[in-house]
């Protein structure tokens, strides 16, 4: 929620009192989910570029170039607290939320990889919970899920973690959210639901005892996501597409201003014409439903692309355009309920209080009573046909589609490292994760991070944050292995009690010719 | 040989089924869609595995109401359904029996190793599906027709509950299997055993 200094703040922008809808759209917005407020100063200071990087941090994902046209796109995220909530539909959504960064892209998702915290084995609820929803979603929509790491620890027991990582591929034009002309603004895929309301507000919360979350948490449905991806790699082909974006944390709202706060115009759309799942929606529950599978295109005025989804049987919706006004424009047919400078809408940046804190000793319990086969097996580690090495290895190997090429990638997290030193910590984690790669002879490419961590209020916390930042920053400058797309989640803290500092790191590398190297595969 | 690959919304094993039927024939297969009314003149038409309609329902359920299924029900070429081309293959009344959800309640991949029926071989051919419990209420009379194609290596092998770890079923010129033969031919595959299905047919 706002605090009174922020809507005293926003006050004096507006030189007015923002209605409903508009203090809605603002607390969505400026939510540390969506404004990444607490992070960003830190994040600046991360080694983001090397002559291969085509697109860093910033947009849906990181993009590289691995020669030949090709690329590779690629980011990882977190669904904590959803998952904790709901874990089969959390983890699921948090799937399909980063498959949906990929393909937002123009490239078809190729992998999908995964770093679960848990707080023990015995855990059957969030365990099976959240393994079958990443294991229904992935399998459903095709895209074969190569890595998985589990790991336990007491502090994750109320907050446990969730990272969802998703490669993709694609030898064509790179789509970016940043329209470069003025173009229709397109609403596809699945209906708008009140499924979500509010997900990006509790992501950027401390849970307490007792509360009800649930209908905060978004429901999936994996066959739509296998539709809207075939429909949008369509669309792209056809050269309609301006800029693409899908909707997620906060999604209209944060689709819509993203685009236009990125192309430097204005937008304006109207509410009446959004395909609704339920009747009477405030406007404001349709501006900040996380219903998934939609996406926004602003689209060339001229395409004429309504067939494509038409044989997918997707909605597809003009509901808006992109306007000179540099303002966020909200209609209800010709009612206008929000209208705020695009410029207000970013949260200004914190730089939060850090003390350093000294840790006392810990017990890493050794797990022994967990079969990881039985993760494993429940995920389809080979739909496409191309894993050469499957989620039994590390790293995992998957072949560039009809080439000799191919991609072998991993995620790491060490927790107890990070917690003990942050800034050592994680330069232990970014050397294990370029090792990994070499020992398959690939080339490390690139990174991209997921830094798990407790309540940012907290200088203790902070602190580590920092240091995590600064101990990537310089390891990454060193190895010549940038970051090119991440995600912060904080407020991983129930009743008071946080995680360790948990970065996740998802590393990708490239072979050039797969057949050189004798693999040493469990199948 | 020439071939085809029908394509319902929601299928996803048909680009390596594609680049497996291609490396098999030497002849690009036809993609066709399932709202198209008309089959192409081909030696053989391939139901390839994914989640045709989400699964919503039963398993290939929905796909049987697909104006292509009615085609197929008239044709004599040969048919072949991989895993969710099985589901609904079954569903749609091509094949004796059902697929139920596995008796582990869970999804299963892995490869695993089959025989062939009447006469046994071995074949291994990696397995992905969350309902392939066969059912059928009388196997031996599935036997003694000579309509078990494939069943798991061993009785105790069997992953997932089906009668008599049956995993392919023949009917005439149709046969539905389990198992992922298109993931069984390129050299880092588990097997390169996935040619022999189709020769096997």
């Amino acid at each position: 929620m706002l605090t009174i200094e922020e809507t005293e703040l926003i006050k004096g922008t507006l030189e007015r009192v923002p209605n409903v809808t508009e203090t809605h759209v603002f607390d969505a917005m400026w939510s540390e989910h969506c404004s990444y407020k607490s992070s960003k100063y830190w994040l600046k200071q991360l080694h983001t570029t090397g002559d291969h990087v085509i697109s860093g941090p910033g947009e849906n994902a990181g993009v590289v170039d691995i020669g030949d046209d090709d690329k590779l796109v690629f980011k990882i995220e977190s669904h904590n607290h959803p998952s904790y909530i709901e874990p089969y539909q959390g983890a699921a959504t948090g799937v399909g939320g980063i498959m949906r960064d990929i393909f937002t892209m123009g490239a078809r998702p190729i992998a999908n990889l995964n770093s679960l915290h848990f707080g023990s084995t015995d855990d059957r609820r969030v365990i099976d919970g959240v393994v079958k929803g990443i294991a229904d979603y992935g399998n459903c929509v095709g895209v074969p899920t190569v890595s998985s790491k589990c790991h336990f620890f007491d502090c994750y027991t109320e907050n446990p973690l969730v990272n969802a990582m998703t490669v993709g591929y694609t030898n064509k034009e790179i789509f970016t959210s940043v329209p470069k002309q003025k173009g229709v603004v397109v609403y596809v895929g699945a209906k708008t639901g009140r499924d979500g309301i509010g997900g990006a507000i509790m992501a950027s919360e401390e849970f307490s005892e007792g509360e009800d979350k649930r209908p905060t948490v978004q429901v999936g449905d994996p066959f739509q996501e296998k539709l809207l991806l075939e429909a949008s790699l369509e669309l792209f082909e056809t050269g309609a597409v301006i800029a693409a974006q899908d909707m997620g944390a906060a999604g209209l709202t944060s689709s819509t201003t993203e685009i236009a706060i990125k192309g430097n115009c204005g937008i304006e759309i109207d509410l009446s014409l959004v395909p609704l799942r339920e009747e009477g929606m405030e406007p404001w529950e349709i501006l900040l439903s996380e219903s998934q599978e939609r996406m926004l295109f602003i689209l060339n005025p001229e395409a004429d692309v309504k067939s494509i989804f038409q044989k997918w049987d997707l909605d597809y919706v003009e509901i808006g355009t992109l306007t000179d006004t540099n303002n966020f424009t909200v209609r209800v047919e010709d009612n206008v309920v929000c209208d705020i400078p695009l410029e207000a809408l970013d949260a200004p940046e914190l730089q939060r209080p850090t003390e350093k804190v000294k840790r006392e000793d810990i017990n890493i319990p050794v797990v022994t009573d967990f079969d990881m086969n039985w993760v494993w097996e429940q995920y389809d580690s080979q739909v496409i046909g191309n894993t050469i090495q499957g989620p039994q290895a590390d790293p995992a190997i998957v072949r560039i589609p009809n080439s000799k090429k191919a991609i072998a990638m991993t995620t790491l997290s060490c927790a107890p490292f990070c917690y003990y030193n942050p800034r050592s910590g994680i330069r232990n984690i970014i050397y294990d994760c370029y090792y990994k790669l070499l020992s398959v002879n690939a080339k490390p490419l690139g990174i991209t991070n997921c830094l798990n961590f407790g309540n940012p209020e907290n200088p203790n916390v902070m602190h580590d944050f920092k240091e995590v930042c600064l101990g990537m920053s310089e390891t990454c400058e060193e190895l010549k292995f940038p970051v090119v797309s991440g995600n912060v989640s904080f407020y991983n803290e129930t009743s008071g009690k946080g995680i360790m500092p948990t970065p996740v790191i998802g590393g990708v590398g490239l072979i050039e010719n797969y057949e050189n190297s004798d693999y040493n595969i469990s199948r | 040989m020439k071939t085809a690959i029908i394509i319902f919304p929601g299928s996803n094993c048909d680009n390596e089924m594609e680049r497996f039927l291609y490396a098999y024939t030497k002849i690009k297969p036809i993609r066709v869609w399932h709202k198209e009314t008309r089959l192409p003149n081909v030696d053989m038409y391939v139901l390839p595995g994914g989640f045709s309609y989400g699964d919503y329902l039963r398993a290939g359920a929905l796909a049987t109401l697909s104006p292509i299924i009615t085609e197929l029900k008239k044709t004599d070429r040969k048919i072949l359904g991989i895993c969710n081309g099985f589901q609904i293959l079954c569903e749609a009344g091509l094949l004796p029996g059902t697929l139920r959800i596995n008796s582990t309640e869970k999804f299963i991949c892995k490869p695993m190793d089959i025989i062939t029926w009447p006469v046994h071989h071995q074949r291994r051919i990696p397995i992905a599906h969350a309902e392939g419990n066969y059912y059928h209420p009388n196997p031996a009379k599935l036997v003694e027709e000579q309509k078990v194609a494939y069943s798991y290596y061993l009785y105790e092998n069997n992953p997932n509950g089906s009668t008599m770890g049956i995993c392919g079923i023949r009917n005439n010129n149709v046969l539905g299997m389990m198992p992922h033969p298109e993931r069984a031919f390129e050299s880092y595959h588990c097997s390169q055993d996935g040619f022999k299905i189709l020769e096997d047919f």
